[in-house]
């Protein structure tokens, strides 16, 4: 039996070769790895706080309340209460935080009601829609209908 | 004298095992993630969403919206949120004829007649936020996962830009960035809900197709709709765990 181990320099060598390497690895990894990676999975927390630190762009309908509560009155009960203001107003965050910052569009055109009302086959029925070259085909919606609360 | 100080041993020893435990826990005690959102807190939301295909006119405003909001590249393939127009022919209900034009960002041009026997409707996707997520079981890096409030995010300075998780999504919901040359997807607006906001596609939503909705509140509307409707997710039969219910979903929706 004891011949096996007469000669075992080259096994000293290989063990330190890997000791090495495997210290390497341990101090790559602990310096590579964030602190935080697995406080949750297999991620890193700070990546949810990335997430949720992005900028806002619509500030949301309550928003608007707070100064516009007369537009809010003017919607109540009517066809189009539910909608977001800045469904049509466009996205008025900055407005919100400074009022001169941005001024909302204030959609005339026909092309902002009939991205809706446009008649299409795969629109649920019972929506109200038209054919626009028939229906006044010349004047602004605004002209008949309240955007705000759309009566004749 | 003896008695006391063995009581005293007795006493500071067992308060010396026990500030241990408490001290290496108060950190965790204290940290309310996500850090920076004051007031939200991530174990009381588990996010979901309900989308009404009866109520879709396809407009496209959620996806106008979504674009503005989340600073999108305007092309049809970099779209987190898009609508779908299906035109099936009740003959041939196997092969639905399927299009979005420009990702539905201008609404839909008219289909031109259609025969008799063809149903048509819009079906509004986005990422259904799963909770077996197969782009997150492929990630190789741990750059895309489920939060602990139940949206699928992306850490974007940790993607690799590999791909693999494009490839796992059975939805098409993932894309590469041409600009970061990273993954991206929605967030479920994750900067907005957890600020008390809705997602930008619901608040600009004109009929009110799409709703937010936090499971873990049992006073929010998604319990209602979930319960007093016939809903659906997509592909159920891939097991993918998804939080985007359907209502009125037809059997040719892929």
């Amino acid at each position: 039996m004891k011949y096996r181990f007469d000669d075992y320099e080259h096994i000293l060598r290989m063990a330190g070769l890997f000791a090495l390497g495997i210290t390497a690895f341990f101090i790559f990894r602990a310096v590579m790895v964030p602190k935080d990676f697995g406080e949750y999975g297999h991620y890193r927390a700070g990546a949810l706080a990335d997430n949720a630190n992005f900028q806002i762009q619509y500030a949301g309908r309550a928003a608007c309340v707070d100064c516009h509560s007369e537009i809010q009155q003017q919607r109540a009960g009517g066809k189009h209460a539910g909608i977001g203001c800045e469904s049509c107003h466009g996205p008025l965050a900055k407005h919100v935080a400074d009022a001169t910052a941005v001024v909302p569009q204030r959609p005339h055109n026909r092309d902002t009601c009939l991205r809706c009302h446009t008649s299409r086959p795969s629109k649920p029925a019972g929506f109200p829609q038209i054919v626009p070259a028939d229906h006044a085909p010349e004047g602004a919606c605004t002209e008949c209908h309240q955007a705000h609360n759309p009566k004749i | 004298m003896r008695e006391n100080r063995r009581q005293f041993l007795n006493h500071a020893s067992k308060l010396l095992v026990l500030t241990a435990p408490a001290a290496a826990a108060w950190p965790y005690i204290r940290a309310e993630r996500p850090q920076d959102a004051p007031g939200y807190k991530m174990d009381e939301h588990w996010w979901g969403m309900a989308i009404d295909i009866d109520k879709c006119i396809g407009c496209g405003t959620c996806v106008r919206g979504c674009k503005a909001e989340n600073n999108v590249l305007l092309t049809p393939q970099t779209s987190r949120t898009w609508v779908e127009r299906y035109l099936v022919d009740t003959d041939d209900m196997d092969h639905p004829r399927v299009d979005s034009p420009n990702a539905a960002y201008d609404g839909f041009p008219d289909p031109g007649p259609q025969p008799e026997t063809v149903k048509t409707f819009y079906v509004p996707k986005l990422c259904n936020h799963c909770m077996h997520s197969p782009c997150v079981q492929v990630c190789p890096v741990g750059a895309t996962f489920e939060s602990p409030d139940g949206v699928v995010l992306v850490d974007k300075s940790y993607c690799l830009g590999c791909r693999y998780c494009v490839q796992a999504c059975p939805y098409g919901c993932r894309y590469i960035d041409p600009r970061t040359k990273t993954v991206d997807k929605c967030s479920l607006c994750y900067h907005r809900i957890t600020k008390g906001l809705t997602t930008a596609c619901c608040e600009v939503c004109p009929t009110g197709a799409r709703a937010l909705g936090n499971l873990k509140d049992p006073k929010d509307p998604i319990h209602k709709f979930l319960r007093e409707n016939n809903v659906l997710v997509l592909k159920p039969q891939m097991a993918t765990g998804s939080k985007t219910w359907y209502k009125g979903l037809d059997g040719a929706v892929r």
